[in-house]
């Protein structure tokens, strides 16, 4: 009886890893796009669509992930729509992040100075050259370090697409724990694979925030003096 | 033929009626110097202008445009209208050259070079012309206020409006901008500016509008400004002493 972890383990546990991004990257995309209709929604002129876009949020952001993934995967088999795990998963993970990108994006819209706005006008630019021109990157600008952030978030949060039977990296690592039952050294090595995916991230994020701030302080004194 | 017609214009913010029947009008090529105390609406007088705020009732005209047209098409009314704020309110993520080169190329679809030949001329004639490649957070306060200047200078408006361009700066910096209005006032320019400048109006400016209490209580040539005749006015060019 064999019960060491060896070198197909691994591979499995890497291929789990893998899916991990692929699912993490499916769940950015797609928030990050639907996010960006609902930051422009929340921080439109018109109040209907500041009342829909903010309804969204409020429900996504008052419903757990793994409530989501369930009516995502099993609820919607009952009105005659079937996902594959991975489908579900994604889809899940994008109405998860599209609530939290977007109430990060529109306090970043909001961060740009209402005389921004005032000064392009003043040009005679249209809204959506206002917007396109002049606006959008200065708030890219400002989301970049949060956006950053919080993509760690999604990384880890995808783990919980395990209960429905994608296997990615959490759910590669139950996988070979019921056949070995190793516990303790399957999970380290499980979490070391999620740290060496969001360490990285972590200290970019950092760093842009750092420089962003140095940015500002360079400015400042090059001002004032 | 005026370029500015205000008449009877009310505005009123809430309950608070900040402009109670202002009227001036401006001839083409005129340098108008309006100044009043803090509060006295010469802002808002400004922004009406501009319709960056409309107003409540009364007529202002401008370059032809009847700007309280609720149907007037604001871009077009942009096109003649330069405005100059205390705060510049460049764009931060664009060089001084992008500044000036956003609105010829997106508003009235210039080329690049031929935008690019415009933004020269109008850094030559603030004085910014090693500055093009700069982003603003590089420059002083002044070299900020000559660069929005000059982005206002390049879409060749046929009005600018300045709003209190200097408050912000140290008196060096000041007289540096204070020359640029000059030499756009000496070039034909037709202006209006709210200023707290005395000397400068009295040397610049063609008519000055003194606003009291959303009032204009006396306007006339800049020799008003060294013989008043209202106590109002007396009282506020002795408070500026
Ligand atoms: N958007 C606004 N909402 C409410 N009140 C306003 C608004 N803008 C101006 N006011 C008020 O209108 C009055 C006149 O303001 P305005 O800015 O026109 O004065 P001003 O003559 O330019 O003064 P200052 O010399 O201080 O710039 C002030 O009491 C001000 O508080
Ligand atoms: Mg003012």
């Amino acid at each position: 009886m064999n019960n060491a972890i060896n070198a197909t383990h691994l591979t499995f546990l890497l291929t789990g890893a893998f899916w991990t991004l692929v699912l993490s990257l499916m769940a950015f995309v797609g928030g990050g796009v639907v996010g960006l209709v609902i930051a422009l929604g929340r921080t439109s002129p018109v109040r209907f669509l500041r009342i829909l876009s903010g309804g969204y949020v409020q429900i996504v952001q008052g419903t757990p992930l793994l409530v989501i993934l369930f009516v995502v995967y099993f609820g919607l088999p009952t009105v005659g729509y079937s996902l594959s795990p991975m489908l579900a998963a994604g889809l899940s993970l994008t109405i998860y992040v599209s609530a939290y990108l977007g109430e990060i994006w529109r306090g970043c819209l909001e961060a740009v100075p209402k005389a921004q706005w005032e000064a392009a006008e003043c040009l005679a630019l249209s809204k959506t050259q206002r917007m396109v021109k002049v606006i959008l990157p200065q708030a890219v600008r400002i989301a970049t370090p949060p956006t950053v952030g919080f993509s760690v978030q999604i990384i880890k949060n995808t783990s919980l697409a395990s209960v429905v039977g994608f296997v990615e990296l959490a759910r590669a690592g139950q996988l070979i724990n019921n056949s070995i039952f190793q516990p303790f050294s399957i999970y380290m090595i499980v979490a070391l694979l999620y740290f060496c995916m969001c360490f990285p991230i972590s200290v970019f994020s950092r760093r842009l925030e750092r420089t962003g701030a140095s940015r500002l302080k360079a400015a400042e004194t090059a001002v004032s003096a | 033929m005026p370029v500015v017609v205000l008449k009877d214009v009310k505005k009123s913010f809430g309950s608070l009626q900040v402009l109670r029947g202002v009227s001036f009008s401006v001839d083409k090529g005129d340098v108008v110097a309006l100044i009043g105390a803090s509060g006295s609406g010469k802002s808002t007088a400004l922004r009406c202008i501009d319709r960056l705020e409309t107003i409540d009732s009364g007529t202002i005209d401008v370059c032809g445009y009847s700007v309280s047209d609720p149907n007037l098409d604001l871009r077009r009314l942009r096109l003649d209208v330069g405005i100059v704020f205390q705060s510049y309110n460049l764009f931060p993520h664009l060089t001084v050259e992008e500044n000036i080169t956003l609105a010829p190329r997106s508003v009235k679809r210039m080329q690049k070079a031929e935008a690019s030949e415009i933004a020269r001329e109008v850094l030559a004639q603030v004085g910014l012309s090693d500055k093009a490649d700069n982003y603003p957070e590089q420059l002083s306060g002044g070299q900020q206020q000559r660069a929005a200047i000059a982005r206002s200078l390049a879409m060749q408006p046929k009005v600018m409006l300045f709003d209190e361009v200097t408050s912000a700066l140290d008196p060096k910096l000041t007289g540096e901008v204070l020359k640029v209005i000059e030499t756009l006032a000496a070039s034909g320019m037709t202006m209006i500016m709210v200023t707290h400048e005395m000397a400068f109006a009295r040397r610049v400016a063609d008519q000055v509008v003194y606003m009291h209490q959303g009032r204009v209580h006396e306007a006339g040539a800049a020799s008003i400004l060294t013989h008043p005749t209202t106590a109002e006015l007396s009282e506020f060019i002795s408070n500026d002493l």
